[in-house]
């Protein structure tokens, strides 16, 4: 069943096809890598799901409805929701804090400006049992800011995931951190994403991490879908290995 | 912003800053008794900037939007007080305050519109440029504000009518009056307090903090700015309203920008990431200004020269710079 | 028809001056991504050079001599603003804006008082050379011919700029650190180097500016900032960080304020914020400014 499907979709930067005629489906429940050298198209691709930038042309449809005019609070709404390349995390409040914040949000409490935000126990609950799910229980009154880098891009996908979506794209959640901090880091988001249930879209350099992780693997090349298929297929097609040979990293 | 490494946000839960904002309530509470008229009269001025300067800070230290133009919001109050008392005869407190709260929620809620969809740069003179247009119609329509004579206003009646200002004005001002602004200043601090640490004061940090991501998290940018433009502003209003019987008068200086550098600078000089900074700001700031004004005429260049600074080596602030003084004697957590 | 010529004159005159004010304001961001709130007291500094030197220092001088020292206030905002920028801008590039606002505005506060110290709390003119240049008749009207002088500079101010910003090596240096400062700073620029040029360049304008003008309108306290909020209309419309953009602003300006005082004066000022307002609605980056 196709959770989300893209219809030859379009985005122009200038003269160049950041988006060529995608038609990327997501089905329920899998984890999925997407993979493709710098500049392929992935995070904007990513963008144009979750809402940061309108396509030129093409449709999104989520669980069977269109949300290609949505804003991003709209499409959080329907269910999807994000992590980022460049950690963004409020740095200024605690870890707890942040994901205590989404949780506010998704449950529609944020406009409160009369009651302690302390008071409302159950939220700051689920806040711990996420920080505990993804290994950060410790860190739960440091400083977003404070922690070390695999812990931020830990704390991103919690924050993301915080929102209950029923797809998470996560943008190279294993960027920027040592090659023996990466398999840990994975192993805490597929079992988090897996044991709740929420289909997953990763983009990824680190081709250990793509094989490894994930059910279905779709690379791109220069805007467009270059290849869709299992690790196995993937292993096998020698357009994608051609293409992204010297590419891709392994550390 | 650079964060120093393993930091402890440091939580003061509400029911500790009530172990601390009690016995400090005690001891202003006692200062009519203790302390001779005047000082009251002074530290009732402190009071009254404190609140203005809360109001600020919402903007500034929780949303992270600096405005060069909050006199204009102080000025709003006043003159909404002292035209309510031109135009409709009022002479009660209570209504003095509904007058500047309608007065600040229409005119911040305008303005607000404007500038709470740019930031930083823009925002800064925008709010500068409004304040200062308010500032040039407060003298144009000289026949409605009184021009530079600016316009008179009684000493009000208290709680209802209970308590009257006849007699001895400088006793009214230095006990009844005064435990009307502190009453004022508990109820201004508490609800702050109340709005900064709520679900909608953690969204105004996100927001402050990372515009995108809140946006990602659900939290709507532009309405959550406005909202807190206007309840920054409507503090502000009140503190023009409660400062106008002390002053007597209100004229169009309180609306120039040269006040609005005041407020900024009294929130910066108290610590802006802080709660308490901005009290602390402003009653210490006042006290300086009554001192110092009658030194030197070059205000501004004082001002300017400590501004400068307290950003280059001491950004926190007085609060700031205590609370890490103090966490060092401590020993860290 | 000569009153007509006359409002056209005046408005050009407004808008050379404007054009040098916000034309430096727009320059130093372009470059350095910086705005600082004290640049229409360095206008007013300007002014202030100038008309104590041509109306106190050689006040019993003659024409030529004015003349020749008329651009004095300019150099003096220059060597300002080649001193200010490595001392307090510098310290603040890196740390979140706010900070580098409260600087700025610090400064504003300080040079105000600077001014009043200096040249006390009264409007100081240099109307001499004003007078000095006499007036031509325009129709049946007579107009002040030092007013040409004024238009005239700001022209020639568009025209070097321009070509010094796309006919110079340096003009090439500064375009590119603008654009990207990182890579400018990979292939060798010194960008230190170049903030502090880009800087004393745009405090030399707005110097320029004020030194222009104070012969027909006295120096006063409180110019700068009125000139600084102005300047921001100006660059709101034409876009932070586009000379060109500058330019079309000030004339925009420069007409809507001619038109507002001749006809609604009491609300000219309304008139402009009420333009700038409407630009910010419909397109937020001005007209030739980057989104």
């Amino acid at each position: 069943m196709s959770l989300l499907v893209t219809q030859d979709l379009v985005k122009w930067f200038g003269d160049t096809h950041a988006v060529d005629h995608v038609n990327f489906t997501v089905k329920q429940g899998e984890v999925l890598a997407l993979i493709g050298s710098n500049g392929a198209g992935k995070t904007t691709l990513v963008n144009l799901i979750s809402g940061l930038f309108r396509p030129d042309e093409g449709q999104i449809i989520f669980r069977d409805v269109d949300v290609t005019s949505q804003s991003v609070h709209g499409r959080i709404k329907a269910g999807i929701a994000r992590s980022f390349q460049l950690v963004n995390l409020f740095d200024q409040l605690t870890a707890l804090d942040n994901v205590a914040l989404t949780i506010f949000s998704r449950e529609g409490k944020i406009a409160n400006l009369v009651g302690l935000a302390a008071s409302d126990s159950a939220v700051w609950d689920e806040a711990h049992d996420i920080l505990k799910a993804f290994g950060l229980e410790a860190k739960a009154r440091m400083l977003a800011g404070g922690v070390s880098q695999g812990e931020r891009k830990l704390l991103d996908v919690a924050v993301a995931f915080a929102l209950r979506p029923k797809l998470l794209f996560l943008d190279e959640p294993t960027s920027g951190v040592s090659t023996r901090e990466k398999a840990p880091i994975m192993d805490t988001v597929t079992s988090v994403v897996r044991s709740t249930g929420i289909s997953a879209a990763i983009i990824e350099h680190d081709m250990d991490v793509v094989f490894n992780y994930s059910d279905r693997i779709v690379a791109m090349h220069q805007g467009a879908i270059l290849a869709d298929g299992t690790p196995d297929e993937i292993r096998r097609n020698e357009t994608v290995t051609t293409t992204l040979i010297g590419t891709t990293e392994t550390h | 912003m650079s964060v120093p490494a393993a930091a402890l946000r440091p939580t003061v839960s509400s029911a500790r800053a009530l172990r601390i904002a009690v016995p400090i309530v005690v001891l202003l509470a006692l200062v009519p008794f203790v302390l001779p008229p005047y000082s009251a009269i002074l530290l009732a001025y402190g009071l009254v900037m404190a609140i203005g300067a809360l109001g600020f800070n919402l903007l500034l230290g929780y949303t992270g939007l600096l405005s060069f133009g909050h006199s204009a919001y102080f000025g709003v109050g006043a003159y909404a007080v002292a035209l309510a008392v031109k135009y409709l005869g009022i002479a009660s407190m209570e209504l003095f305050l509904v007058a500047a709260i309608v007065a600040s929620v229409l005119i911040t809620a305008l303005f607000g519109v404007v500038c709470v969809r740019y930031t930083t740069i823009f925002f800064g003179i925008l709010t500068l440029a409004l304040s200062q247009v308010l500032w040039s119609l407060a003298f144009k329509f000289f026949w409605v504000t009184g021009g530079t004579d600016g316009l008179r206003v009684p000493t009000p009646t208290l709680f209802g009518g209970l308590v009257t200002g006849a007699g001895d004005k400088i006793a009214f001002m230095s006990h009844a009056y005064y435990f009307y602004v502190l009453i004022m200043f508990c109820l201004c601090v508490a609800l702050m307090w109340v709005i900064v640490n709520s679900p909608f004061g953690m969204a105004l940090q996100a927001i402050r903090d990372n515009e995108t991501r809140a946006q990602f998290v659900g939290v709507r940018i532009w309405p959550y700015r406005w909202v807190a433009f206007v309840v920054s502003g409507v503090f502000t209003g009140l503190a023009g309203a409660l400062w106008v019987p002390l002053n007597g008068l209100t004229t169009p200086d309180i609306m120039h920008w040269t006040f609005s550098g005041e407020i900024v600078f009294m929130t910066v000089l108290g610590g802006f990431r802080s709660f308490a900074g901005p009290i602390v700001g402003a009653v210490v700031f006042n006290y300086l200004k009554t001192y110092a004004v009658g030194y030197t005429v070059y205000w501004q260049l004082l001002l300017g020269i400590v501004l400068v600074a307290l950003v280059l080596s001491l950004p926190t602030g007085i609060v700031g710079t205590a609370s890490r003084v103090m966490a060092r004697f401590q020993g860290r957590h | 028809m000569d009153v007509l010529l006359i409002h056209l004159l005046n408005s050009l005159l407004y808008a050379s001056v404007l054009f040098l004010i916000a034309g430096g304001l727009s320059l130093i961001y372009g470059v350095m991504r910086i705005v600082n709130l004290a640049h229409g007291n360095i206008y007013a500094f300007g002014a202030y050079v100038t008309a104590w030197v041509i109306g106190t220092l050689v006040a019993g001088a003659s024409l030529p001599v004015w003349l020749a020292l008329l651009p004095v206030g300019a150099v003096a905002t220059a060597g300002l603003g080649a001193v200010l920028e490595p001392t307090l801008l510098r310290p603040f590039y890196r740390r979140a804006e706010e900070y580098q606002l409260l600087c700025t505005f610090g400064l504003l506060m300080i040079l105000e008082d600077v001014m009043r110290l200096l040249w006390g709390p009264y409007p100081l003119s240099a109307s001499a050379l004003f007078e000095g240049f006499g007036s031509v008749s325009v129709g049946d009207s007579i107009y002040p011919s030092y007013n040409f002088l004024v238009i005239g500079v700001g022209v020639a101010a568009a025209i070097f700029l321009w070509a010094f910003i796309y006919r110079t090596k340096f003009g090439v240096v500064l375009r590119a650190t603008s654009q990207n400062m990182r890579m400018a700073s990979a292939l060798g620029v010194n960008v230190n180097r170049v903030y502090v040029q880009a800087f004393t360049l745009g405090c030399f304008m707005a110097g320029l500016g004020g030194a222009i003008i104070v012969p027909s309108q006295s120096a006063v306290l409180g110019m700068g900032v009125d000139a600084l909020v102005l300047s921001f209309i100006v660059v709101v419309i034409g876009g932070l960080g586009s000379l060109e953009g500058a330019l079309v602003g000030a004339i925009i300006v420069g007409f809507v304020r001619e038109a507002g005082i001749t006809w609604f004066a009491e609300i000219e000022l309304a008139v402009l914020y009420l333009i700038a307002a409407l630009v910010l609605l419909v397109r937020p980056a001005g007209l030739f400014g980057r989104p």
